[in-house]
């Protein structure tokens, strides 16, 4: 669970991105984060993450400031994927999925038996097992970003938050990802946020949607977002 | 793959043995095997003989063993750090900083009219060279706490070095052509200038400097992915750059102080490593390309030898291929 009390974002005083928000999201459900470009979704997103300062307020995950506890206990509580393109060489896609089980193994990153296991359940969780011993440099954008969801789900949190992880994939995969991150919060009972532009997608596949009009923040479940008419309000285009 | 990797490490163990004897056997002198290792174990040899083996070969030949994996390990923690193929031990500025504590100590002292005898030459090029490199890594250190982003180190340290690279061409262009001559004959590189007393502060310097970077290499692994996924497993980031610095400068700053700038070894061996082991786990890329570096060194001082030639144009000329390859190839390795 991550909550939001009063906080504001911005890079200085003048231009807040966010001003005052506070809300709550829960285990269990997907949320769509979206909002125009530049309006501090990533930055959003950063901030829950611990590497981007609050200008005022705290976040607080499972009841926890972030400011008091270490990276690595921060990295069993949130797990996150970016937007860059990982491709490394002589990779293959179980070791950069065990990379995920960090902030659990020893100073040299021991992998135990239990530690393979749950790497292997995390690729098979995203449709990846066959993978496993490929190297991402020959693998196409969806794959690749599967397997970067299987690292954030070896990481074994109860929150994992993507950027805009449709970005580089065609309609189908749009579709088959997202539906794979609702299954992932259901079945897991994990609470995922990741920010989009889809709007379709983030209307008929989450459970809530976290629009960002600037400086402001709505939160509410999906069909009462769409009913409410911020989206329309936000998104609307004049031909 | 495992087999794979440990086939590979027997067989450049091996050779790296086959090496080191051979090393011992090049010289100007004739020596057979038999007085070598009569030498090394004790044996019934003449005292010249024992001299030239114990006090000449046999330092330069661990010389040359302790210069390759120093400047091998610090390649790899640079270009997984940075992520960039192209990065190097002395994309910091190592070498420019040591070249100028020994341009300032052999060209700028008598351009100030210090006498050569005076307590300052007493602390001798390594010395200079050493102070030089520390100060601008200090330097680089302390601004980049302030710098988040890697990439804008990267830069900074490039534009530190050709900085100091213009400070040493002004120190150059007004120096006479003796003092010139020896600053020209140190960028050269030497494994053969290390005394025996040297010998016992490279070597710790160099064990210290390989026991920081084994401790580094589960960071390494999560750099990877580059600092801000490292971030987002547990990784203090900012803690884990300060081991690699400083583990960097012990192993290239020392070797750089001892030896001269050599370069390209610490550019080629991390890729050439990478290609044998097909892996970009640390856990087998770093013994992998420290022996790696060992070989390849001990390969470059006997080819320098044996053709009288100093060991940086050998390093070069052997090493520009690889990195051309590398670029031609243009992987991306990290």
């Amino acid at each position: 669970m991550i909550q939001l009390q009063n906080i504001s974002l911005g890079y200085n005083s003048q231009h807040l991105l966010l001003d005052n928000v506070s809300t709550t999201f829960t285990c269990g459900t997907t949320t769509a984060l979206i909002g125009r470009n530049g309006t501090g979704k990533s930055t959003l997103l950063r901030a829950i993450i611990g590497s981007k300062p609050l200008k005022h307020g705290t976040i607080l995950i499972n009841g926890t400031d972030i400011q008091q506890i270490t990276p690595q206990q921060l990295a069993q509580q949130v797990a996150f994927v970016t937007t860059e393109r990982i491709r490394i060489s002589n990779l293959a896609c179980r070791d950069v999925v065990a990379l995920g089980r960090a902030p659990y193994t020893n100073w040299i990153g021991r992998m135990q038996a239990e530690d393979e296991a749950i790497v292997m359940q995390s690729l098979e969780k995203v449709g990846m097992a066959s993978y496993a011993f490929r190297t991402m440099d020959k693998m196409s954008d969806g794959e690749c970003q599967r397997v970067m969801i299987a690292r954030a789900l070896a990481q074994q949190t109860p929150i994992i938050l993507l950027d805009e992880p449709t970005s580089f994939l065609d309609m189908p995969n749009r579709y088959d990802l997202c539906r794979l991150l609702a299954d992932l919060a259901h079945q897991e009972n994990k609470c995922i946020i990741f920010s989009t532009h889809e709007l379709d997608i983030a209307q008929s596949l989450c459970d809530t949607i976290a629009l960002i009009d600037s400086p402001t923040m709505h939160h509410l479940p999906t069909q009462k977002m769409i009913r409410s008419g911020h989206i329309d309000k936000l998104f609307k285009v004049s031909l | 793959m495992q087999r794979h990797s440990t086939i590979l490490f027997v067989i450049l163990s091996l050779l790296l043995v086959i090496l080191f004897v051979l090393d011992l056997l090049i010289g100007s002198v004739h020596i057979p095997l038999r007085d070598i290792l009569g030498a090394l174990f004790g044996g019934d040899v003449d005292a010249a003989t024992r001299l030239i083996v114990l006090d000449i070969r046999l330092i330069k030949a661990v010389v040359a063993v302790l210069a390759g994996i120093a400047l091998s390990v610090s390649g790899l923690q640079m270009q997984t750090l940075f992520r960039n193929p192209l990065a190097g031990p002395y994309v910091l500025g190592i070498s420019s900083g040591a070249s100028l504590g020994v341009a300032i100590f052999i060209l700028g002292m008598p351009l100030l009219g210090v006498a050569t005898n005076s307590t300052l030459s007493s602390i001798g090029t390594a010395g200079a060279a050493w102070l030089g490199a520390a100060l601008i890594l200090a330097f680089v250190a302390s601004v980049s706490t302030r710098i988040k982003d890697i990439m804008v180190i990267l830069i900074l340290g490039m534009m530190i070095s050709s900085g100091v690279s213009a400070v040493v061409q002004i120190l150059q262009y007004l120096s006479n052509e003796e003092a010139l001559k020896s600053f020209v004959i140190w960028t050269m590189g030497s494994l053969g200038d290390v005394t025996s007393s040297q010998l016992m502060l490279l070597l710790p310097a160099v064990l210290i400097g390989l026991v920081v970077s084994v401790a580094v290499i589960k960071p390494l692994n999560l750099l990877l992915l580059g600092e801000q996924y490292a971030r987002t497993m547990g990784l203090n980031v900012r803690r884990s750059r300060y081991l690699i610095f400083l583990s960097t400068t012990l192993l290239a700053g020392t070797v750089t102080a001892f030896c001269g700038p050599i370069g390209f070894v610490g550019l080629a061996i991390p890729h050439i490593a990478r290609m044998l082991f097909c892996n970009a786990d640390h856990c087998v890329l770093l013994p992998a390309t420290a022996l790696c570096g060992a070989v390849v060194l001990l390969g470059c001082d006997i080819i320098s030898k044996w053709l009288t030639l100093p060991i940086n144009t050998v390093t070069a000329l052997l090493g520009i291929p690889v990195v051309i390859w590398v670029v031609v190839r243009n992987k991306s390795i990290v």
